[in-house]
Protein backbone atom coordinates (compact mmCIF):
# COMPACT_ATOMS: atom_id res chain seq x y z
CA UNK A 1 0.00 0.00 0.00
CA UNK A 2 2.94 2.24 0.86
CA UNK A 3 3.69 2.12 -3.39
CA UNK A 4 0.01 3.08 -3.89
CA UNK A 5 0.56 5.77 -1.93
CA UNK A 6 3.53 7.08 -3.53
CA UNK A 7 1.80 7.57 -6.93
CA UNK A 8 0.26 10.66 -6.19
CA UNK A 9 -3.25 8.99 -6.66
CA UNK A 10 -5.96 11.92 -5.97
CA UNK A 11 -8.43 11.32 -2.99
CA UNK A 12 -11.33 10.97 -5.74
CA UNK A 13 -9.37 7.86 -7.12
CA UNK A 14 -8.84 6.37 -3.78
CA UNK A 15 -12.93 6.89 -2.64
CA UNK A 16 -13.85 5.26 -6.05
CA UNK A 17 -11.95 2.16 -4.33
CA UNK A 18 -13.38 2.29 -1.56
CA UNK A 19 -16.90 2.25 -2.69
CA UNK A 20 -16.24 -0.65 -5.01
CA UNK A 21 -14.93 -2.29 -2.24
CA UNK A 22 -18.05 -1.66 -0.87
CA UNK A 23 -20.30 -2.18 -3.04
CA UNK A 24 -19.50 -5.95 -3.09
CA UNK A 25 -21.23 -6.46 -0.20
CA UNK A 26 -24.22 -5.22 -1.43
CA UNK A 27 -24.30 -1.47 -2.92
CA UNK A 28 -24.64 0.81 0.19
CA UNK A 29 -21.10 2.05 1.57
CA UNK A 30 -21.72 1.77 4.66
CA UNK A 31 -22.33 -2.03 4.24
CA UNK A 32 -19.86 -4.41 6.43
CA UNK A 33 -22.15 -7.60 5.33
CA UNK A 34 -21.88 -10.68 4.90
CA UNK A 35 -24.41 -11.48 7.67
CA UNK A 36 -22.78 -13.01 10.67
CA UNK A 37 -22.91 -16.32 10.86
CA UNK A 38 -25.11 -17.06 14.17
CA UNK A 39 -24.87 -21.04 14.15
CA UNK A 40 -21.13 -21.54 15.17
CA UNK A 41 -21.99 -25.22 14.57
CA UNK A 42 -21.68 -24.58 10.82
CA UNK A 43 -18.23 -23.55 11.47
CA UNK A 44 -16.48 -26.24 13.58
CA UNK A 45 -19.03 -28.81 12.16
CA UNK A 46 -16.40 -30.03 9.29
CA UNK A 47 -13.32 -30.02 11.62
CA UNK A 48 -14.87 -31.74 14.97
CA UNK A 49 -16.89 -34.39 12.42
CA UNK A 50 -19.87 -32.80 14.35
CA UNK A 51 -19.27 -32.80 17.78
CA UNK A 52 -19.28 -29.95 19.65
CA UNK A 53 -16.07 -28.65 20.97
CA UNK A 54 -16.19 -27.98 24.65
CA UNK A 55 -15.94 -24.38 26.25
CA UNK A 56 -12.94 -24.92 28.00
CA UNK A 57 -9.03 -25.02 28.02
CA UNK A 58 -9.17 -22.31 25.57
CA UNK A 59 -8.30 -18.63 25.62
CA UNK A 60 -8.73 -16.30 23.02
CA UNK A 61 -6.86 -13.02 23.65
CA UNK A 62 -7.38 -9.98 21.74
CA UNK A 63 -8.14 -6.37 22.29
CA UNK A 64 -11.55 -5.37 23.26
CA UNK A 65 -11.93 -2.92 20.51
CA UNK A 66 -10.16 -2.81 17.41
CA UNK A 67 -9.62 0.68 15.66
CA UNK A 68 -9.22 -0.93 12.60
CA UNK A 69 -10.07 -4.52 11.06
CA UNK A 70 -7.18 -4.35 8.98
CA UNK A 71 -4.80 -5.48 11.81
CA UNK A 72 -5.78 -7.21 15.14
CA UNK A 73 -3.48 -8.90 17.31
CA UNK A 74 -5.10 -12.57 18.35
CA UNK A 75 -3.65 -14.50 20.23
CA UNK A 76 -4.46 -18.37 21.25
CA UNK A 77 -3.26 -19.72 24.63
CA UNK A 78 -4.35 -23.52 25.76
CA UNK A 79 -4.36 -24.98 28.90
CA UNK A 80 -2.28 -28.13 27.72
CA UNK A 81 0.90 -29.91 29.61
CA UNK A 82 2.09 -30.40 26.08
CA UNK A 83 3.62 -33.47 26.55
CA UNK A 84 3.72 -36.53 24.14
CA UNK A 85 1.01 -38.10 25.65
CA UNK A 86 -0.97 -35.05 26.07
CA UNK A 87 -0.74 -32.06 23.53
CA UNK A 88 -2.45 -29.53 21.38
CA UNK A 89 -2.39 -31.10 18.14
CA UNK A 90 -4.31 -28.27 15.85
CA UNK A 91 -5.77 -24.89 16.48
CA UNK A 92 -7.99 -23.73 14.04
CA UNK A 93 -9.38 -19.98 13.71
CA UNK A 94 -12.70 -19.39 12.99
CA UNK A 95 -14.66 -15.85 12.31
CA UNK A 96 -18.33 -15.57 12.11
CA UNK A 97 -18.21 -12.42 9.97
CA UNK A 98 -15.21 -12.65 7.33
CA UNK A 99 -16.09 -13.35 4.14
CA UNK A 100 -13.94 -16.46 4.80
CA UNK A 101 -14.56 -17.64 7.67
CA UNK A 102 -11.41 -19.85 8.20
CA UNK A 103 -8.45 -17.58 9.04
CA UNK A 104 -5.95 -19.78 9.69
CA UNK A 105 -5.08 -23.25 10.78
CA UNK A 106 -1.96 -24.26 13.04
CA UNK A 107 -0.91 -27.76 13.32
CA UNK A 108 1.69 -27.78 16.66
CA UNK A 109 3.13 -30.93 18.85
CA UNK A 110 4.46 -31.55 22.33
CA UNK A 111 7.31 -30.43 20.49
CA UNK A 112 6.48 -26.83 20.82
CA UNK A 113 6.83 -26.41 24.86
CA UNK A 114 3.64 -24.55 25.18
CA UNK A 115 0.58 -24.36 23.30
CA UNK A 116 0.31 -20.46 22.45
CA UNK A 117 0.30 -19.41 19.23
CA UNK A 118 -0.15 -15.37 18.18
CA UNK A 119 -0.92 -13.28 14.96
CA UNK A 120 -2.59 -10.98 13.07
CA UNK A 121 -6.37 -11.00 11.18
CA UNK A 122 -8.19 -9.16 9.34
CA UNK A 123 -11.70 -8.76 10.61
CA UNK A 124 -14.74 -7.27 8.78
CA UNK A 125 -16.51 -5.63 11.77
CA UNK A 126 -17.54 -6.46 15.31
CA UNK A 127 -17.96 -10.29 15.77
CA UNK A 128 -16.43 -12.96 17.83
CA UNK A 129 -13.27 -14.84 17.45
CA UNK A 130 -13.20 -18.46 17.43
CA UNK A 131 -10.43 -20.66 18.16
CA UNK A 132 -11.06 -24.35 17.56
CA UNK A 133 -8.27 -26.86 19.59
CA UNK A 134 -7.88 -30.54 18.66
CA UNK A 135 -5.69 -32.23 21.72
CA UNK A 136 -4.18 -35.48 21.49
CA UNK A 137 -6.63 -37.69 22.56
CA UNK A 138 -9.18 -36.31 19.46
CA UNK A 139 -10.85 -34.55 21.85
CA UNK A 140 -11.96 -30.92 20.42
CA UNK A 141 -12.11 -27.43 22.81
CA UNK A 142 -12.97 -23.66 22.01
CA UNK A 143 -12.62 -20.80 22.93
CA UNK A 144 -13.95 -17.41 21.75
CA UNK A 145 -13.56 -13.45 22.03
CA UNK A 146 -15.38 -10.79 21.11
CA UNK A 147 -13.93 -7.63 19.12
CA UNK A 148 -15.71 -4.62 18.58
CA UNK A 149 -14.18 -3.23 15.08
CA UNK A 150 -14.50 0.26 14.66
CA UNK A 151 -13.90 0.18 11.05
CA UNK A 152 -14.21 -3.24 8.71
CA UNK A 153 -11.25 -4.52 6.81
CA UNK A 154 -13.11 -4.40 3.87
CA UNK A 155 -12.61 -0.56 3.44
CA UNK A 156 -8.88 -1.96 2.40
CA UNK A 157 -8.35 0.40 -1.28
CA UNK A 158 -8.43 3.46 0.66
CA UNK B 1 9.68 -11.20 -0.42
CA UNK B 2 11.63 -9.96 3.16
CA UNK B 3 11.11 -11.77 6.53
CA UNK B 4 12.44 -11.35 9.81
CA UNK B 5 12.97 -13.98 12.66
CA UNK B 6 13.67 -13.31 16.17
CA UNK B 7 13.96 -16.03 19.33
CA UNK B 8 13.18 -14.89 22.75
CA UNK B 9 16.29 -15.17 24.92
CA UNK B 10 18.42 -17.07 27.06
CA UNK B 11 18.21 -20.26 25.23
CA UNK B 12 17.92 -23.49 27.33
CA UNK B 13 17.59 -26.81 26.88
CA UNK B 14 13.93 -28.10 27.72
CA UNK B 15 12.60 -24.70 27.58
CA UNK B 16 10.39 -23.29 25.49
CA UNK B 17 11.82 -20.67 23.65
CA UNK B 18 9.49 -18.03 21.59
CA UNK B 19 9.84 -17.66 17.64
CA UNK B 20 8.98 -14.27 16.46
CA UNK B 21 8.02 -14.34 12.65
CA UNK B 22 7.39 -11.41 10.46
CA UNK B 23 7.07 -12.06 6.32
CA UNK B 24 6.59 -8.91 4.05
CA UNK B 25 3.69 -9.76 2.06
CA UNK B 26 0.75 -7.82 0.98
CA UNK B 27 -1.74 -10.91 1.48
CA UNK B 28 -4.13 -9.73 -1.27
CA UNK B 29 -8.13 -10.78 -0.26
CA UNK B 30 -9.59 -10.77 -3.76
CA UNK B 31 -11.91 -8.18 -2.20
CA UNK B 32 -9.78 -5.57 -2.96
CA UNK B 33 -10.53 -2.71 -6.05
CA UNK B 34 -7.13 -1.09 -7.28
CA UNK B 35 -7.66 3.03 -8.03
CA UNK B 36 -8.63 1.66 -11.44
CA UNK B 37 -11.65 0.14 -9.90
CA UNK B 38 -10.50 -3.86 -11.39
CA UNK B 39 -10.06 -6.29 -8.78
CA UNK B 40 -6.85 -6.92 -7.27
CA UNK B 41 -6.67 -11.11 -7.86
CA UNK B 42 -6.08 -13.23 -4.30
CA UNK B 43 -2.83 -13.57 -3.27
CA UNK B 44 -1.81 -14.92 -0.19
CA UNK B 45 0.65 -16.72 1.72
CA UNK B 46 -1.28 -20.41 1.90
CA UNK B 47 1.17 -22.64 3.36
CA UNK B 48 3.91 -22.33 6.23
CA UNK B 49 5.93 -24.80 7.94
CA UNK B 50 9.00 -24.78 10.19
CA UNK B 51 11.22 -27.14 10.58
CA UNK B 52 14.01 -27.52 13.33
CA UNK B 53 16.37 -30.62 14.14
CA UNK B 54 14.71 -32.72 11.31
CA UNK B 55 11.60 -32.32 12.32
CA UNK B 56 8.28 -30.09 11.51
CA UNK B 57 7.41 -28.12 14.60
CA UNK B 58 5.22 -25.98 12.98
CA UNK B 59 2.74 -26.26 10.00
CA UNK B 60 0.27 -23.23 9.14
CA UNK B 61 -2.73 -23.42 6.93
CA UNK B 62 -3.14 -19.53 6.15
CA UNK B 63 -6.44 -17.31 4.47
CA UNK B 64 -7.21 -13.90 3.78
CA UNK B 65 -8.00 -13.54 6.98
CA UNK B 66 -4.32 -13.06 8.24
CA UNK B 67 -3.50 -9.49 7.78
CA UNK B 68 -0.87 -7.96 5.67
CA UNK B 69 2.64 -8.61 6.41
CA UNK B 70 2.29 -11.74 8.27
CA UNK B 71 3.07 -12.11 11.94
CA UNK B 72 3.28 -15.35 13.51
CA UNK B 73 4.68 -16.28 17.05
CA UNK B 74 4.98 -19.91 18.16
CA UNK B 75 7.18 -21.97 20.61
CA UNK B 76 9.29 -24.64 20.64
CA UNK B 77 11.28 -26.85 22.62
CA UNK B 78 14.80 -26.14 22.12
CA UNK B 79 16.87 -29.93 22.33
CA UNK B 80 19.94 -29.43 20.46
CA UNK B 81 21.92 -26.58 18.55
CA UNK B 82 20.45 -26.85 15.04
CA UNK B 83 18.83 -24.51 12.56
CA UNK B 84 15.32 -23.17 12.81
CA UNK B 85 14.13 -22.85 9.04
CA UNK B 86 10.74 -21.57 8.05
CA UNK B 87 9.21 -21.89 4.76
CA UNK B 88 6.23 -20.74 2.63
CA UNK B 89 4.27 -20.37 -0.42
CA UNK B 90 2.33 -17.67 -1.75
CA UNK B 91 -1.02 -18.64 -4.08
CA UNK B 92 1.22 -17.34 -7.06
CA UNK B 93 3.42 -20.17 -6.00
CA UNK B 94 6.07 -17.98 -4.89
CA UNK B 95 8.36 -19.23 -2.38
CA UNK B 96 10.33 -17.65 0.51
CA UNK B 97 12.16 -19.07 3.34
CA UNK B 98 13.92 -17.71 6.43
CA UNK B 99 16.33 -19.48 8.48
CA UNK B 100 18.07 -18.95 12.60
CA UNK B 101 20.54 -21.15 14.03
CA UNK B 102 18.84 -22.87 17.25
CA UNK B 103 22.21 -22.80 19.92
CA UNK B 104 21.41 -24.57 22.83
CA UNK B 105 24.31 -24.73 25.60
CA UNK B 106 25.22 -27.73 27.29
CA UNK B 107 23.79 -28.16 30.36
Amino acid sequence: MSEALGTGLSRRQGLGGLLACASLWGGTARAQAPPVIADWAQLYSPYTAGRTPQAARVLVITPRLADNGLSVPLSVRVDSPMRADDHVRRVVLLSNRNPRPVIAEFELGPWSGKAEIATRVRLNGSQEVMALVETSDGQWWQGKAEVEVTESACLDAG
Amino acid sequence: MQARIQLSSPVRRGQPVQVRLLVEHPMETGYRFDFAGTAVPRNVIHSLQADYGGRTVLKARLGSGIAANPFLQFWLLPEESAELRVQWQDEQGVAGQISTRIEVPPA
